[in-house]
């Protein structure tokens, strides 16, 4: 893998206008991942997801070098009806398209920072790889006190114009004071054994409010890992919701600051994969000062000899007093090979706090599917109606009802 | 309450830290083959047993010491312990209790454990184990009537090796981890008990570990084999003298049920947790791993952790028979500098089985609580059920609690339902507490009580009433 990383590295770099300098921090970027390689079980992060041997096992041989000197055809007849929206286009890894025609020009700013680095706060290998190979990368700036009317939506297309890559995103949103931004990421691939590798960061002032919904819904047998880097400063929310569903792997990961008083952080998510699919989510929520407050719940439905992971933790350190952190995560597993594992963590260090997980897993209740049935539903039906309570239930939780109803739809959950 | 307070008042200081000045036999410092040969020599043991040591070396000196728990410790010297340390008079085993040195029943007098047979008001057959050697076992003729054996396990391997021989190892063997693979190594002593099918043990067995001699480790081996049918209740009890310097206590206990056996085994740990700044104290890595073997047996640990310096022991059940039960019951107090990284694995394999955990963890002072937890359901175990509940109070913010499960369920016809909160004592709670009279701490101590209730009603009455006091001295002086 050492020589092909250093000739699809050299490839990529010859497209790009960098300076001595940067090349040189991208090459130490890749250095890093080299030594490192990728991720393990013997990394306590991954004890329950061998990302390496599952890129061995699904993809076998990566490259890491895309061609993006030729623009993709965007379809717009894929784009979401009934929903205005603002468009982030990315096609096979290459950004075809960015429009904001529903807001106010100047407003929002996006600026291009392909040719500056800027330190990630994470450092996994996963994020060495997307340091040394991110190709374009932008920032998305929303000014003091304006509010997106419209949600933003970034199209993740894959086609099978790509086989055996590895793709490496990152996107950096700044929300000023009293800001806010609906952002929706849409999978949509029709590629194979392909490796994304995501990176976001998002950076909240004061009052901002950030709702940010992942929804991998379509079938493909891609490799995806996101991560979610959130630092909020007081009274700043943010809400994230993720649907798991349509990858062969994936893995999203949210890391979350509390660093204001009084902010606060929700994440849900729904785990409905079949087949010989693995899953996981990893949040850490850190609760750095004085009454901040997070809420979590994940709900799995597991079909087939599919596997799904939660790993939540809750950090609160010894200042931040009077936190309020929940967390919750419940599976039903349908079938005698699908596999839970959950590690609800608490660390803390204060004492005038309110924590608590709680973490279920188990199979459908037998009382309440004879209970539907005396009603005259067939065994199928009560089944469908049970999990689509069950689901309804971390539905409910999104905040926006456009997007709301959005994802009712695509998840077919019926009231 | 003038009782209590003067109880309390008697008892604030670690009771327990006194030295017997008692001379002693050695083994060289140092850990190597001629250590363990000396060890097994000095104890006139069989071949294979010597074999067992020697091969757990072998397999020693590969391992790494682990370093993923949360409480550090600076670097153990292994090469600088004494591996085992007996009172000289014990060369000789005394025939019965008239012969034995005087000074180590005034020891046991001192710790509260007469080994005078005709002084106690209810029969509790104890083992004491002074350092390196058992120096008693005590109701062994009782006992005996019944079929039941209770003896130190040196004893045992020359007079029950099938026994020793069959199950020594059968739970946690010689290629486990490093402290377990340590003690396989260099055990010195510890207590051995067979309870015969259909048997129901008429009385309380009990082990009193003292740690005596300075820069010795203390390595036990317990092994308990609960026969068919039978039942047995087992008790264990620890302290050490105040040093300044860390000793490290690093115990194997195998438990064995066969079907339709039950074994209960509660521990009341108290070992010295070094003085307020956190200087000296025990190191306590212990490893307690039960195996229910045969159908419907039931294995049930419950311990109250005050002591040592650092405590990293996961008390575990292997459900390897249909219907088996699995319980944990744990109440860990940390104070000052103490560090605590405890909980338990239940390891579903068997159909029908089940578990239950309750963890209440306390922490005052400066002190760091972890609790860490497997629960794992494997594919066969259908219709299995888990259940955990894992509370912790924090009293001040220079302490931290934790909370690390991990859930694993691989059958689709098995529950796993898993609770944990972390709080603080209530000022309204406190308040209403304080306008009936009580002070702030007997308040704490009432609360605190209420908090472990769970935990203290599965222990045998006279453990429950010390532990009960245990939990109010721990507790001292962390308050306002």
């Amino acid at each position: 893998m050492k020589e092909q990383l250093q000739k699809d590295f050299d490839n990529t770099i010859r497209n790009l206008t960098l300076s001595q300098k940067d090349i040189e921090i991208k090459k130490f970027y890749l250095d890093n991942f080299i030594n490192k390689g990728f991720p393990n079980r013997k990394e306590e992060d991954w004890k329950f997801s061998d990302l390496n041997q599952i890129i061995k096992k699904n993809i076998g041989e990566l490259s890491f070098y895309s061609d993006y000197t030729s623009t993709n055809k965007v379809d717009t007849s894929a784009f979401v009806d009934g929903l205005e929206h603002n468009k982030i286009v990315f096609i096979n890894g290459r950004i075809e398209k960015i429009d904001f025609d529903y807001e106010k020009k100047d407003q929002i700013e996006i600026i291009d920072q392909s040719e500056t680095i800027n330190k990630f706060n994470n450092n996994s290998s996963l994020s060495d790889l997307n340091s040394a190979f991110t190709n374009k990368s932008f920032k998305i700036v929303v000014k003091e006190g304006y509010q997106l009317t419209k949600p933003l939506i970034i199209y993740h297309t894959t086609n099978s114009k790509i086989w055996s890559k590895n793709i490496n995103l990152r996107l950096n949103f700044e929300l000023y004071e009293n800001s806010s931004l609906k952002l929706i990421d849409l999978f949509r691939d029709t590629s194979e054994k392909n490796f994304l590798n995501i990176f976001y960061n998002f950076d909240l002032k004061e009052n901002s409010v950030l709702k940010n919904y992942k929804v991998d819904k379509l079938e493909n047998k891609n490799i995806k890992y996101s991560f979610n880097n959130i630092d909020q400063d007081k009274n700043s929310i943010s809400e994230t919701f993720i649907l798991s569903s349509g990858s062969n792997f994936c893995k999203n990961e949210i890391n979350c600051n509390l660093n204001g008083e009084y902010s606060s952080a929700f994440v849900n998510g729904i785990f409905s994969i079949n087949n010989n699919k693995h899953h996981e989510i990893r949040t850490i929520i850190n609760h750095l000062t004085e009454n901040t407050k997070s809420y979590q719940l994940i709900k799995s439905v597991l079909e087939d000899s599919s596997r799904a992971v939660y790993q939540g933790k809750i950090f609160v350190n010894s200042k931040a007093q009077k936190t309020d952190g929940y967390q919750f995560s419940k599976a039903i597993l349908l079938n005698k090979d699908s596999e839970f594992n959950a590690k609800p963590e608490l660390e803390i260090y204060a004492d005038d706090v309110k924590c608590s997980h709680g973490s279920a897993s188990g199979s459908l209740n037998e009382d309440s599917i004879f209970y539907l049935m005396s009603r005259g539903l067939n065994y199928q039906q009560s089944k469908e109606l049970l999990i689509n309570g069950f689901l309804l239930d971390v539905v409910e939780k999104i905040t926006d009802p456009e997007v709301k109803n959005l994802i009712k739809n695509m998840i077919g959950i019926k009231e | 309450m003038d009782n209590r307070q003067k109880e309390i008042d008697n008892l604030k200081d670690y009771k327990y830290g006194f030295t017997t000045d008692i001379e002693n036999t050695r083994a060289p410092k140092g850990l190597n083959e001629d250590v363990i040969k000396f060890i097994s020599n000095i104890k006139k043991e069989p071949q294979w047993m010597l074999d067992f040591r020697l091969k757990a070396y072998e397999r020693f000196k590969q391992l790494k010491e682990p370093d993923w728990q949360k409480p550090k410790y600076p670097k153990i010297d292994y090469q600088d312990l004494y591996y085992y340390s007996a009172p000289k008079s014990m060369k000789d085993k005394p025939k019965n209790l008239d012969d034995l040195d005087p000074k180590l029943l005034e020891t046991y007098k001192k710790l509260g454990i007469p080994l005078q047979e005709q002084k106690r008001l209810n029969g509790i057959a104890v083992d004491a184990v002074f350092d390196s050697v058992s120096v008693a076992t005590t109701f062994r003729e009782e006992l005996t009537k019944q079929g039941i054996i209770f003896c130190p396990i040196s004893e045992a391997i020359q007079n029950h090796p099938e026994l020793v021989k069959k199950y020594l190892g059968s739970v946690i063997p010689v290629t486990d981890h490093f402290f377990a693979t340590l003690n396989s190594a260099v055990f010195t002593d510890g207590s051995f008990a067979y309870i015969p099918e259909g048997v129901r043990c008429p009385m309380e067995l009990s082990t009193y570990f003292r740690i005596n001699a300075s820069n010795t480790g203390q390595f036990e081996r317990t092994l308990i084999v609960a026969d068919k049918g039978s039942y047995v209740s087992y008790l264990e009890g620890c302290t050490a003298p105040m040093r300044d310097e860390n000793q490290l206590h690093a115990a194997n206990v195998e438990l064995v049920a066969l079907d339709d056996a039950e074994i209960k085994y509660s521990t009341v740990q108290n070992w010295y947790p070094g003085d307020k700044d956190g200087k000296g104290g025990i190191y306590n890595f212990v490893t307690k791993r039960g195996l229910c073997k045969g159908k419907n047996s039931k294995i049930s640990w419950t311990q109250v952790e005050t002591g040592s310096a650092i405590t990293w022991k996961y008390p575990s059940c292997i459900l390897k028979g249909d219907n088996s039960v699995g319980e944990f019951y744990s109440i860990a107090i940390t104070n000052n500098h103490q560090k605590a990284d405890t909980g338990t694995k239940m390891i579903h394999l068997g159909k029908n089985t089940k578990s239950k955990i309750i963890s209440k963890g306390i922490s005052a002072g400066f002190s760091d609580m972890t609790y860490r937890g497997l629960v794992d359901i494997s594919s066969k175990a259908a219709n299995s059920n888990n259940y955990t509940q894992c509370d912790s109070l924090l009293m001040g913010n220079k302490c931290g609690a934790h909370t690390v499960p991990y859930i694993k369920n691989k059958n689709s016809e098995s529950n796993i339902a898993h609770e944990a909160t972390t709080s603080k004592i209530s000022e309204e709670q406190l308040h209403y507490c304080q306008q009936r009279g009580l002070s702030a701490e007997e308040a704490v101590g009432l609360i605190v009580n209420g908090f472990c209730k769970e935990v203290l009603q599965q222990l045998p009455m006279e453990f429950a009433v010390e532990a009960q006091k245990l939990v109010g001295i721990s507790l001292e002086g962390s308050v306002g």
